[in-house]
């Protein structure tokens, strides 16, 4: 019942989300003008390509990302039952924590903590 | 069939009762449906445009001016003129755009917030939705809006949008999981990822008296986070307006820009309303054990008020980092992520399962 409110809020959102869109594509006045259309990037023509190689340091920390954020997940059910499984989860969630640590120690190691 | 300030479960309730007794369920289901996105749009915009106006006097007062003052009584329709006239801009598509992108990235982040409001609980029975994994439910949706701004950033085609969207997606993604660690060693104490269940545990002490050292911690660190996942603040380097002009946004206009504006500071109510849902003890009013009469006191004042009062205090928080601190670099913002806030998370939700385990606290 509760994922088809879901489905629910969500189509509702989009509806009036795309209404506002809507009316903003139909109602305001509009003009053609040559500059205007230009990427803005502070009255100076752009030079060069914009899709291009970019920094690879964003692409390390989306790589770490992913590993912790994998850890979190497991984490939320855990968390939401400690209070049943009592001495056991905590041990094993110390075992946990360290293989992670360790991980993390690891990369704060290899630099790659380290923003260059 | 009485209005009553204190449990809106009944006032619900009784409205589900009385459309269904005239209408059919697929007709009920409508109607009520379209109730609950108005309403929510309708506070998105107020309180949107309420948040922008509140930011621009107390931005004024740190500096000694006096803000907006012109239109309106204390210029109180400042931001609703700027709203009208953003509404009435043209939408302007620049050329080289990759244009499905560039239209679909407004959406994503509007939506995003819009989902994640559905599961706050302003006051008793005033839930849209009220899940089993209420806390996850939110950390997920929010964390979709930095696809919208990822997107945004890149179909741009501005160099100025590519930077200020790879910084911002650096910088969301990594405080992300800070957010969610600091939330998990709440829910240790918790005992359910349910927003509802959370706040009735609170009715006796909020959890940030009744965990002790680390629940504390866990508030001071969400509120970083929080702080740095909305991109304000010390942490507003995806925008920052004196290297990138507007960051990710920098080539939207009219509605579109309304819509990334209003999105921040939604987020910045959705960052406050979770604290004060998870830390705070949500709509419950402030209790001190032995003192009656006190507590008589309190519990006469109204959910809602309580809800909205401790929010506002946040977001003052919140608002009092911005114009304190000053600009972070990239490399410090994740440096104070990876090598500070994430190791303290993970010991400290270790120390507070040893609190619960020992049951230390309240």
């Amino acid at each position: 019942m509760e994922s088809s409110a879901l489905i629910l809020f969500f189509i509702t959102a989009v509806t009036l989300v795309g209404l506002a869109l809507v009316f903003s594509s139909y109602v305001p006045p509009s003009s053609y003008n040559e500059a205007k259309f230009e990427p803005y990037e502070c009255g100076i023509e752009t030079i060069g390509e914009t899709w291009n190689q970019y920094t690879v340091g964003y692409y390390l920390f989306a790589i770490l990302f992913l590993v912790f954020d994998v850890e979190t997940v497991f984490v939320f059910p855990w968390a939401t039952v400690m209070k049943e499984v009592g001495m056991v989860g905590f041990v094993e969630i110390l075992i946990f924590f360290a293989i992670l640590g360790l991980g993390l120690f690891y990369g704060w190691k290899k630099h790659a903590l380290k923003w260059e | 069939m009485g209005f009553n300030i204190y449990d809106f479960t009944g006032m619900t309730h009784n409205m589900h009762v009385s459309f269904m007794e005239h209408m059919s369920p697929l007709m009920t289901t409508i109607v009520e449906w379209t109730i609950i996105g108005v309403c929510y749009l309708l506070f998105i915009a107020l309180f949107g445009l309420f948040l922008v106006y509140a930011e621009r006097k107390v931005c004024a007062m740190f500096q000694q001016r006096m803000g907006p003052m012109r239109v309106g009584y204390w210029g109180l329709l400042q931001t609703i003129a700027d709203f009208i006239k953003l509404l009435m801009k043209e939408l302007i598509t620049p050329k080289g755009v990759d244009k499905f992108l560039y239209n679909l990235a407004p959406f994503i982040i509007m939506i995003a917030t819009f989902m994640a409001m559905a599961v706050l609980p302003f006051a008793k029975g005033l839930q849209t939705l009220d899940f089993d994994i209420g806390v996850f439910y939110v950390t997920a949706v929010s964390s979709i809006g930095v696809i919208g701004i990822l997107i945004a950033g890149w179909s741009s085609n501005n160099k100025y949008s590519l930077i200020g969207a790879m910084r911002s997606g650096a910088q969301i993604l990594s405080y992300e999981l800070s957010v969610s660690l600091s939330l998990v060693t709440m829910i240790i104490l918790a005992g359910s990822m349910q927003l509802s269940v959370i706040v009735e545990g609170q009715r006796d002490a909020w959890f940030i008296f009744k965990g002790h050292v680390p629940a504390l911690i866990a508030f001071v660190i969400f509120l970083i986070a929080g702080t740095a996942e909305t991109n304000r603040g010390p942490f507003d380097l995806a925008e920052a307006e004196s290297e990138l002009t507007a960051g990710f946004h920098t080539e939207y206009s009219g509605i579109k820009f309304a819509f990334f504006f209003l999105a921040e500071y939604i987020n910045m109510f959705i960052v406050a309303a979770m604290a004060v849902t998870v830390f705070l003890g949500g709509w419950m009013p402030l209790h001190f054990g032995s003192l009656e009469s006190f507590n008589h006191v309190m519990d006469f004042i109204p959910p809602l008020v309580w809800f909205f009062l401790k929010v506002g205090g946040v977001i003052f928080l919140i608002m009092w980092f911005k114009w304190t601190f000053p600009r972070l670099r990239v490399d410090q913002i994740l440096t104070l992520e990876w090598k500070y806030l994430l190791p303290i998370n993970l010991v400290n939700i270790l120390l507070m399962s040893l609190v619960v385990l020992t049951k230390f606290h309240l």
